[in-house]
């Protein structure tokens, strides 16, 4: 039976066995990689029916990382928007702060039970960094993370602290110094080390298997707050919104509502000083189709097809190119995809500390302030739920170096 | 059969090993590009792989990425490197000019676009790094109906099932990168590389060539006596960067070291 959107499988089935999401995602890697992520996509299947793997990885998201996150209703940030129920899914509470965790814990299992002694990741804002020197710490793994030179110029809190962890954090002084390029330098990385070491890639991007690994590690956002909500409220959400950079912590809490399809899903991408300056993070409002890290998506690209810099005052969004699932549910019209900028962020952020007492990462202002806008267009008697993906610690000195205030 | 595949069966049939050259067009500035070309050629080398300058060269090493970046410095583009390619065919209609880059550049002029305006500048052959062959059928056919043969790759972790699909699909020569690493990183390891050829040539009916760390003439030449020919690039790059601020110099030395590798290889 053919579907509304003339997708005549179910969504569940993506992607393909090549990795495809349509025509999106895929393997664009040089020789080198593809035993590599073959090897890694036969361990991945696998394991995920292996019942010791599961075991361990749901003891040590329930005893290590904290879960089940809490789905909390947001009553003051309610009455403020004036229209549906919000409800914020509280992935900030977990261990290391943020969603990041949920992936590098799956990851970091996948890379002992493969016997590889040692893990790399990328890292931009420092988030997955930390969350990957935290479970390379818990495993007892050798770590080096690659960060962009700006970009521990900007986050010297999160250099440290991985420090702390035991990880080596690796200065990446190529093309534009941020995240885009850690990511090249990591993937340099794997395949001189490829026999010893495991990629942990931070976002539901890169080659095949990965999109579809961290999906899957991610997933668990969206199964709880299906399983919560419901007991909680009731039914289903009308609306999930969540913030998009990469697209991790917004796949994670679509992914098992993609066949409910009464559920909208909004991803809110990073408008940075908005999108007519043509400084922002928005590939999906404003990219263009090409290949990048590994993978088919959109992403911020020239007339020559050379990758152009990106803005946003929220590290973790600053990007240029996007999950390839997000890419295909966006051309399939199944999620929506919107851009809230810099300023509004801010404002959000400022307001849920205010009225909840809850201090979010920048990333997840984006999807509060366009949380915000949705629910005042909507009806009492309707609910959205809000994916707090990280707590903002981290982002007090960014915020207040704007209010003119230096606390570093 | 295309210029590429021609050239490298007639130094077969003479029994000579391939000298491939790799720089970057455009680095360290625009105008060096064609004249050092001709110079390659005059100097000793068969075929040329000119780099196509790219924003993320994700399986380079430090040297080549700098060229990349020199080269963008001055916003040299894929139709730049056409026209580079155009000018340098109007005096030297022998030498195959196989483009090297990343795929990006190309998915955004187009495959048809970028076939066609390849195949009128005298491009003869591709190798897109990112693109391997199961992703590379439609670019495939389309680069064929234009007379450009699509180069793929070998690496060393290449299982023999696939080694077989890729000199299958492969055209021209099979690129075997000699090492697990980005180019110009660490040393040759001949011995492995022997053992490697013997596996692979049972499955190619195609000239292997051998890139990825041969440095000097020592390494071209023992490249030369176990595979079809070698790929020198970040040694060349190297020297390019040295000598930037003399163009005079940087040519000079540049065909004094392809003559050392040419020498060495015969």
């Amino acid at each position: 039976m053919s579907n509304v959107d003339g997708h005549n499988e179910s969504l569940f089935a993506y992607p393909d066995e090549w990795g495809h999401f349509g025509r999106f995602g895929g393997k664009f890697v040089s020789e080198t990689l593809m035993a590599a992520l073959q090897n890694l996509e036969s361990e991945y299947y696998r394991l995920r029916k292996d019942t010791t793997f599961q075991e361990e990885l749901e003891r040590d998201l329930s005893e290590y990382v904290g879960r089940a996150s809490p789905l909390y209703f947001a009553q003051r940030l309610t009455t403020q928007a004036g229209g549906a129920k919000i409800y914020l899914k509280r992935e900030d509470l977990n261990h290391t702060g943020a969603h990041k965790i949920n992936n590098c814990i799956g990851q970091a299992l996948l890379a002992k039970y493969m016997g590889k002694p040692r893990i790399i990741a990328e890292t931009g804002a420092g988030q997955h960094g930390v969350a990957s020197a935290t479970v390379a710490a818990r495993f007892g793994l050798e770590c080096q993370v690659y960060m962009g030179s700006e970009d521990i110029k900007r986050q010297s809190l999160n250099v440290y602290r991985m420090k702390l962890l035991g990880a080596e954090v690796v200065p990446v002084n190529s093309g534009s110094k941020t995240l885009k390029d850690a990511l090249n330098e990591a993937m340099r990385d794997w395949v001189t080390n490829v026999d010893n070491t495991h990629y942990i890639i931070g976002t539901v991007a890169g080659p095949h298997p990965y999109p579809m690994l961290v999906r899957n590690f991610q997933a668990v956002i969206g199964e709880e707050t299906k399983r919560q909500f419901a007991e909680q409220h009731g039914g289903l959400p009308n609306a999930i919104v969540a913030c998009v950079g990469g697209g991790s912590n917004a796949m994670g809490i679509f992914y098992p509502f993609l066949e409910d399809r009464e559920v909208r899903l909004v991803g809110v991408e990073a408008a940075g000083y908005g999108l007519a300056s043509g400084k922002h993070a928005a590939p999906l409002n404003e990219g263009v189709v090409g290949v990048l890290h590994g993978n088919r998506t959109y992403l911020m690209g020239d007339a020559n097809g050379q990758i152009i810099e990106t803005h946003s005052v929220s590290a973790g969004l600053d990007y240029p190119g996007v999950g390839p699932e997000h890419a295909f549910l966006k051309d399939i019209k199944r999620a929506e995809y919107v851009a809230i900028d810099d300023e509004e962020a801010l404002d959000a952020f400022r307001a849920l500390n205010k009225l909840e007492g809850i201090l979010p990462a920048l990333e997840s202002s984006h999807a509060v302030a366009y949380g915000l806008k949705l629910a005042s267009k909507m009806s009492p008697d309707e609910s959205i739920v809000i994916n707090l993906s990280g707590r903002g610690d981290k982002d007090i000195p960014t915020v207040a170096k704007l209010d003119g205030i230096s606390i570093d | 059969m295309g210029m590429l595949s021609e050239r490298l069966k007639s130094l077969a049939s003479n029994n000579k090993k391939a000298l491939v050259a790799y720089i970057v067009a455009g680095d360290p500035e625009p105008g060096v590009t064609v004249p050092l070309m001709h110079r390659l050629v005059e100097s000793g080398v068969d075929v040329i792989e000119l780099g196509v300058p790219f924003s993320d060269p994700e399986a380079e090493g430090p040297v080549i990425q700098l060229a990349h970046e020199r080269a963008l410095a001055h916003n040299v583009s894929l139709g730049n490197c056409l026209e580079m390619a155009a000018e340098f065919r109007q005096s030297d209609k022998l030498t195959p000019i196989v483009l090297m880059g990343y795929l990006n550049p190309v998915e955004t002029m187009g495959y048809e676009n970028f076939a066609a305006k390849a195949s009128r500048a005298g491009v003869n052959g591709t190798i897109i790094v990112n693109l391997p062959p199961e992703e590379a059928v439609d670019m495939s056919a389309i680069l064929e109906a234009n007379d450009i043969e699509p180069v793929y790759l070998l690496a060393p972790t290449t299982t023999d099932e696939r080694a077989r699909m890729i000199c299958q699909v492969s055209k021209g020569f099979v690129y075997y990168v000699s090492l697990k690493g980005t180019t110009g990183a660490g040393n040759l390891d001949i011995d492995d590389v022997s053992e490697k050829m013997d596996r692979f040539k049972k499955l190619s009916q195609l000239p292997i060539m051998v890139g990825f760390g041969v440095k000097d003439g020592p390494g071209a030449r023992a490249v030369a006596q176990v595979a079809d020919g070698a790929v020198v690039g970040s040694a060349i790059v190297k020297l390019m960067a040295e000598h930037k601020g003399d163009l005079k110099k940087l040519n000079d030395e540049v065909g004094q070291f392809v003559s050392e590798l040419r020498a060495a290889i015969d």
